[in-house]
C-alpha cells in the first residue's frame, strides 16, 4: 500500500546504472516500474536504493538487421507490438506483446524489465523461447549474450547476475509462423496458461518448431514433445491434435503452478488446450491450414 | 393494470436535455448532469477533503480471523515521527457497541465493539487506531504496534459453523447460531410432497462476494469544541441513517452531529452500515480537537466492508402430474460473518424468503433460515440484499423441475406463471405483488432470442460436439420496502418513509431537498425530471440536494431500489402541495375562485378564461413578496413532505442468455444475453438503460467469477483484484435490453425500481444456460462461479458425453 523509504537514482548511461547497483548492497533497477512498484507497495519488496534506467538513450529503440531484430531493454510493449517487420519476421514476439496486460501497461511495462524479473505467468518468457531469442546483458566485465533456452532458471530468477542489466533482446527472422494463445487469469490478467509458437515452414512440412509456455512452471518453458509431435510433417489437425496431447508430457506435474483459478491438473489440461489453439493460428498466419 | 412494451435492442440514445421541452422531459433519456463533474475530477470525494490541521488515521487490524488478544504494546508507536495519538479499547471510554437495525424473534444481540479488547473475530477485526500528522506515518506507525495473539480456531463457512464441534465465535451466545427463523406453513407444505408426483431437490451455495465500489470507505470529522459540534463527511449511502446511530455509539447529542456525504463512488450496499471505522474516526477527531481523516486503502475493503451472500440452501420442489408445482420447500444457512451488522439479520429472511414465491403460482411455501456467525467480515446488504439469493433458489429449481417432467422450461415456466389477472397477488410468504404481466416479458425475451430456432440449433450444434444452451430466468424483486407500519412489524428499528422538501427562490428558481443520497445513480438528473414535470419548470431551473443532514430534513437513505419510488413519491407530494398553494395566490391575484384556477405547463389559468393566466414563477415571487396574498396565508412557497407507501413496488422481467461451453476447457462464450425488464414506469430509460447493463455485469461477475475464498483457518486467500475476479468490460457479453411498462400503483409515478434487477436476474441465467448446454453430460448443477475449472470437472466427472 505504502512503500517504504527508499534512495533514487537517475542512471544516465549503462555503465552509470551498473556502478550504482555494484556499488550498493540492495539496490534495484527501475525499468517501467510494472512488476517493481506493486511489490514495493505491497510491502513484499523494500529496496534502499533505486536506479532509474529509464532515460539511459542505449536501451531505447527497435533496430532491424539483416536476419535479426535488436529489441533495446527499455522499449515500451505497445511500441514492440505496433513494428510491423516484427509482426512479419517474428510475429509470436509481436502478438505476445500486444496480448500484455491492457494499453496502459503496454504503454509503459518494458522488454528488458519483463524478462529480468521472469515472473512465471508473464507472457513474454514463452515468446522469447518460442523465436530462439538472445539476450543482450553488461555487467562490470562488459557485456555478454545468453540465449533464451540459458536465461531462464526459475520463479523470478535468471541469468543475469546482481550487478548486472539486461541491455536488449536479438530476434532472429526466422520462422515466419508464429502465434500466441493466452489464457488470461481472469483477475490478474496474467497468463494462466499462454503458449508461443514458431513454426519455420518448409513448403506445407514443418521443418522446425519451437513452442514455449507460460505460467505452468516456475519459469518459461519448452515443450519439447509437442514440438517433436508436429516437426517433420505436414501442419494437420492430427499432428496438432498430438502436440495437444504431448504438450505437458515431459512436465512435472508435482511442480505444475496452482492457485484459486486453476488446479495443476486443469493447467495441464489448458495447456493442451492452448497449444492447439497456438499451433492453428500459427499454421492459418503460415497459410497451411 | 395494462402493460405496454417498447423496444431498444440497439441500445437507448442520450439526448441533450436542452432538445426536449418541459411537458416531454419526464420519461425522456436526457444526459447525466452530473457526469461532466465527475468524469472531469471536478467532483469532491471524501478523501478530496482537506482542512486546516488535519491529522490521518490508520487502523491496526487483526492478521488472524480469530484469536485472543494477549496484549498491545503501542510504546513503539507512540515514540514515532509525527504519531500524534494511539488508542487501544481501554482508551476508549464510550457505549462503543455498533448496533443491530433489525430484530428478529430469536436473535443472539452480541457484542460488536468498536475495538477489539479482549478477542478478535476477524481478520480485519480492529485493535488499535493510529492518528499522526502525515497518512504514510499513520500507516508506518500502526505496523509498529505489536500485537500478542494466542489464536483460536476458526471457522468461515456457515453450515461448518452451526456443528455442535465449531469453535464458538461469541461465548455469550453460546453456540453460533445467530437465528432461527422460519416462514411459511411447515405442515402444508409437509403433506404437498407427500402428495407429489415427483419432486426435485439442489443443494447450492450462493457464494460470499465482496461490493468493490469503485471509492473505498472513508470519513473526514471535525470538532468545535466550543459548540460542541461535530461534522462528519462520510461515505454514506444515508447520512441520517449514520447520524441517529453514531449519535448512541459514541454516546454525542444528534443535534451536534452533522454528516454529509459528498460525491460517493459507489456503494452496493456496502455503504449503508455503520462501521466502526466511522465512529473511531469521530472519537479521535472529538478527543485531539483536531480533524482527522481515514480513507481505507483497498486492501482494507476487502476484509472489512460488509460482504453479500453466503447462503447454504437446499431447495426441494414439488410437482403434480401435469407440471404444475404444488409446494416449495427452503433450508438455508446464512452466513452472517463475525457479528451482527446494521440491517444484516433482515437479509436472509424478510428481503429473502418472502421472495421465494418468484413469478409463480406456489400453493404452499416453507421456509427456514439458520443464521451463522463465522470468523468472515460481517454480511450484510449487497446489490439485491437477499433477493438474488431467492431468485436464485426459485429458478435453479424452476430449471431443474421442467427436466424432470420433460417439459421446456419455457413452457413450464408460463404454465405456472401467476395468471395477468390474478394481481394483487398473495403469495404464501407474505407478499402481495402489486401488478405484472409475466407472459408477455417472456414471450418478449424468446422471439428476440429466436427461441424455437435456437433449440433446432442446439441440436444440430450437439451432434458436430458443440454445446449450446440457453438459460431463463423469470426473476421478480421486491423494492422500496414499506410502509413503516410493516417493516417495524418484520423487526426493522426505522421507518421506511421517505421525505422531501420543494422549495421555490424568489426568482422562480426551485431546489429539491431529498432524504435519499444518491452514489452514482443519477439523482440530480431524474429527480429534476420529476419537478420539472410536475411544476412546468425549465429542467435548468431545478436544483437537487441530498446527503447532508444540515440541509435536508430527514431521511432514509439510498438502497433496496427506494430512490424513484419513495424518494420520488416524497416529491411528488412536494411539489402538489406546492402546487395548491401556489393555486390560491393565483386565484387571488386573478380574482378568481380556486376551484375555477386549473394548473397545466407550469401556468395558472381561470377555467375558460385563458388570457387571464399566472406562471407558477410569477406566483413564487409573488409569494414572497408577500404583498398581495390571501390574508390568511403564510408568505413563501415550499412544502415539506413525508412519503409512506401504501406497499412494496415488485419490478420483475425474464433475463436470458445463450452460451456455448467448450468441454475441452471448460470455458463459457456468450452468444446473447437479453434483458426484458417492466420497472414500471421510466423517468430516464438512458439512466434504466445503464442500471440493467451495470447489474448484469455484476450478476454475470457472480455468475463466472467473483468469489471470496477462505482457507481453513478463516484467511480470505482472494484478498485484491489480482485474486478476486471483478469482471472486466470484455468479460461482459453484449446485452440487448427491452421492457416492458406496468404501471406500479404504490407511488405517485407508477415507478417500480431499477437499480437491483439485473444484479438478482443475471446469476441464475447463466447457470441455466450453462447447464442446458451440458445436457447432453447429465450435469445437474455446477455452483457458482462458474469457474472454467468447475464447468470442466463438471463434464468429466460423469464420464463425458451419455
Amino acid at each position: 500500500m505504502y512503500p517504504a523509504q527508499f534512495d533514487y537514482e537517475k542512471a544516465g548511461s549503462v555503465s552509470e546504472a551498473i556502478d550504482a547497483i555494484s556499488g550498493h548492497s540492495d539496490a534495484e533497477l527501475i525499468a517501467g516500474g510494472h512488476s517493481l512498484l506493486p511489490t514495493m507497495k505491497s510491502g513484499l519488496a523494500e529496496p534502499e536504493m533505486l536506479v532509474d534506467i529509464g532515460d539511459i538513450d542505449e536501451l531505447h529503440g527497435i533496430e532491424h538487421h539483416d536476419g535479426h531484430t535488436h529489441i533495446g531493454a527499455m522499449t515500451r510493449y505497445a511500441d514492440v507490438a505496433e513494428d510491423n517487420t516484427l509482426w512479419e519476421e517474428a510475429p509470436v514476439v509481436a502478438e505476445t506483446t500486444e496480448m500484455i496486460g491492457d494499453r496502459q501497461v503496454r504503454n509503459r511495462g518494458t522488454v528488458g524489465g519483463n524478462i529480468a524479473h521472469a515472473d512465471p505467468a508473464s507472457d513474454l518468457p514463452g515468446a522469447v523461447l518460442a523465436a530462439d531469442a538472445t539476450v543482450h546483458i553488461a555487467g562490470p566485465d562488459g557485456e555478454r549474450s545468453v540465449e533464451a533456452d540459458d536465461f531462464f532458471h526459475g520463479m523470478y530468477a535468471t541469468d543475469v547476475g546482481e550487478d548486472e542489466l539486461v541491455t536488449g533482446v536479438q530476434v532472429p527472422h526466422e520462422g515466419t509462423a508464429g502465434a500466441y494463445a493466452k489464457k488470461p487469469n481472469p483477475a490478474s490478467g496474467y497468463a494462466l496458461v499462454g503458449v508461443a509458437v514458431r513454426l519455420t515452414m518448409d513448403g506445407d512440412t514443418v521443418a522446425d518448431a519451437r513452442i514455449g509456455a507460460n505460467g505452468v512452471m516456475d519459469h518459461g518453458t519448452r515443450l519439447e514433445p509437442a514440438e517433436d509431435a508436429v516437426e517433420g510433417q505436414a501442419l494437420s489437425g492430427d499432428s496438432i491434435g498430438a502436440a495437444g496431447d504431448a504438450a505437458g508430457s515431459s512436465l512435472d506435474e508435482y511442480m505444475v503452478m496452482e492457485d484459486q483459478q486453476a488446479s495443476a491438473e486443469f493447467r495441464l489440461q489448458l495447456l493442451g488446450a492452448y497449444t492447439e489453439r497456438a499451433l492453428e493460428a500459427a499454421g492459418e498466419r503460415a497459410g497451411v491450414l | 393494470m395494462a402493460t405496454e412494451e417498447t423496444d431498444h435492442e440497439d441500445g437507448v440514445q442520450s439526448i441533450d436535455p436542452d432538445d426536449v421541452d418541459t411537458e416531454d422531459i419526464l420519461g425522456s433519456a436526457i444526459e447525466r448532469r452530473e457526469d461532466p463533474a465527475l468524469v472531469s475530477g471536478e467532483a469532491e470525494y471524501t478523501d478530496d477533503i482537506q482542512k486546516p490541521e488535519m491529522t490521518h488515521m490508520a487502523m491496526v487490524r487483526s492478521q488472524y480471523a480469530h484469536a485472543e488478544i494477549e496484549e498491545v504494546d503501542t510504546s513503539a508507536a507512540e515514540e514515532m515521527d509525527g504519531v500524534v495519538a494511539v488508542y487501544t479499547a481501554d482508551d476508549l471510554d464510550v457505549p462503543g457497541n455498533l448496533p443491530v437495525g433489525w430484530l428478529l424473534d430469536s436473535l443472539e444481540q452480541v457484542n460488536h465493539p468498536i475495538l477489539a479488547g479482549d478477542r478478535v473475530r476477524y481478520q480485519g477485526d480492529a485493535v488499535a487506531i493510529v492518528v499522526a500528522e502525515e497518512r504514510y506515518q499513520a500507516h508506518d506507525a500502526a505496523d509498529a504496534v505489536d500485537v500478542e495473539y494466542e489464536r483460536l480456531d476458526a471457522v468461515a463457512h456457515p453450515g461448518e459453523a452451526l456443528d455442535d464441534d465449531a469453535p464458538v465465535i461469541h461465548e455469550e451466545a453460546g453456540s453460533n447460531q445467530a437465528f432461527d427463523w422460519e416462514i411459511g406453513d411447515q405442515e402444508a407444505t409437509k403433506q404437498a410432497f407427500e402428495e407429489a408426483e415427483t419432486t426435485v431437490s439442489l443443494d447450492l451455495h450462493n457464494q460470499l462476494l465482496i461490493p468493490n465500489a469503485i471509492e473505498p470507505r472513508a470519513t473526514v470529522a471535525d470538532y468545535h469544541p466550543r459548540t460542541d459540534e461535530l461534522e462528519l463527511d462520510m461515505t454514506s449511502q444515508n447520512p441520517h441513517v449514520h447520524r441517529l446511530l453514531m449519535s448512541g455509539v459514541i454516546d454525542h447529542p444528534e443535534h451536534k452531529l452533522s454528516i454529509r456525504a459528498p460525491e460517493v463512488g459507489g456503494g452496493f450496499g456496502s455503504k449503508i452500515h455503520h462501521y466502526a471505522d466511522e465512529a473511531l474516526t469521530a472519537l479521535a477527531a472529538k478527543d485531539l480537537e483536531r480533524p482527522v481523516k481515514w480513507t481505507a486503502t483497498r486492501t482494507e475493503t476487502y476484509i472489512t466492508d460488509a460482504q453479500g451472500r453466503g447462503h447454504e440452501t437446499t431447495g426441494e420442489m414439488a410437482l403434480d402430474e401435469d407440471g404444475n408445482i404444488t409446494g416449495l420447500r427452503v433450508h438455508t444457512k446464512a452466513n452472517m460473518g463475525a457479528y451482527l451488522s446494521t440491517f444484516a439479520p433482515s437479509i436472509p429472511t424478510y428481503l429473502y424468503a418472502t421472495l421465494l414465491s418468484g413469478q409463480y403460482e406456489i400453493p404452499t411455501i416453507y421456509c427456514t433460515v439458520e443464521g451463522a456467525f463465522t470468523n468472515v467480515p460481517p454480511v450484510d446488504a449487497y446489490r439485491g440484499a437477499g433477493r438474488p439469493e431467492a431468485s436464485y433458489v426459485v429458478e435453479r429449481l424452476v430449471r431443474q423441475a421442467a427436466r424432470e417432467v420433460d417439459m421446456d422450461p419455457a413452457e413450464f415456466r408460463r404454465q405456472n406463471f401467476v395468471p395477468g389477472d390474478a394481481f394483487p397477488y398473495e403469495t404464501p410468504v407474505a407478499m402481495a405483488y402489486d401488478s405484472g404481466d409475466y407472459q408477455k416479458t417472456l414471450d418478449r425475451a424468446k422471439e428476440m432470442l429466436n427461441y424455437e430456432e435456437f433449440r433446432e440449433r442446439q441440436e444440430q450444434a450437439r451432434e458436430d460436439g458443440r454445446y449450446l444452451g440457453v438459460g431463463l430466468s423469470a426473476y421478480i424483486e421486491a423494492c422500496g420496502i414499506a410502509p413503516s407500519e410493516l417493516v417495524g412489524e418484520l423487526g426493522a428499528q426505522a421507518g421506511l418513509w421517505e421525505s422531501s422538501v420543494v422549495r421555490f427562490q424568489p426568482s422562480g428558481t426551485v431546489t429539491v431537498y431529498v432524504g435519499t443520497s444518491g452514489h452514482g445513480q443519477g439523482h440530480d438528473t431524474t429527480y429534476a425530471q420529476i419537478v420539472a414535470d410536475k411544476l412546468g419548470v425549465d429542467y435548468d431551473d431545478i436544483e437537487v440536494e441530498e446527503g447532508d443532514t444540515d440541509e435536508i430534513p430527514q431521511g432514509m437513505g439510498t438502497y433496496g431500489s427506494r430512490s424513484a419510488a419513495v424518494g420520488g413519491g416524497a416529491i411528488v407530494e412536494s411539489a402538489e402541495k406546492v402546487i395548491e398553494k401556489g393555486r390560491k395566490i393565483a386565484a387571488h391575484q386573478l380574482e378568481a375562485d380556486p376551484e375555477d384556477v386549473e394548473f397545466e405547463n407550469g401556468e395558472y389559468q381561470v377555467a375558460g378564461a385563458p388570457d387571464r393566466s399566472v406562471t407558477i414563477q410569477d406566483v413564487a415571487g409573488a409569494s414572497y413578496l408577500a404583498h398581495d396574498i390571501p390574508d390568511d396565508m403564510e408568505p413563501g412557497l415550499e412544502a415539506t413532505s413525508f412519503f409512506d407507501p401504501e406497499n412494496f413496488v415488485f419490478p420483475f422481467g425474464m433475463h436470458a442468455a445463450i452460451v456455448e461451453v467448450d468441454p475441452d476447457t471448460g470455458e463459457i462464450e456468450f452468444e446473447e444475453y437479453v434483458a426484458v425488464d417492466d420497472v414500471g414506469n421510466q423517468i430516464n430509460p438512458k439512466i434504466v438503460e445503464g442500471q440493467i447493463h451495470g447489474g448484469i455485469a455484476q450478476g454475470i461477475g457472480q455468475a463466472l467469477y467473483e468469489s471470496a475464498e477462505y482457507d481453513d483457518n478463516a484467511q480470505l486467500t482472494t484478498g485484491s483484484m489480482q485474486d478476486y475476479a471483478v469482471p472486466k468490460s470484455s468479460h461482459i457479453p453484449e446485452i440487448k435490453t427491452a421492457s416492458t411498462v406496468t404501471e406500479s400503483p404504490h407511488n405517485p409515478l407508477g415507478v417500480k425500481g431499477v437499480g437491483e434487477a439485473g444484479t438478482i436476474a443475471a446469476p441464475q441465467a447463466v447457470v441455466n444456460a450453462v447447464v442446458d448446454a451440458l445436457e447432453p453430460f447429465d450435469v445437474d448443477h455446477i455452483d457458482m462461479p462458474l469457474t472454467n475449472e468447475r464447468v470442466w470437472r463438471a463434464i468429466n466427472e460423469n464420464g463425458g458425453e451419455h
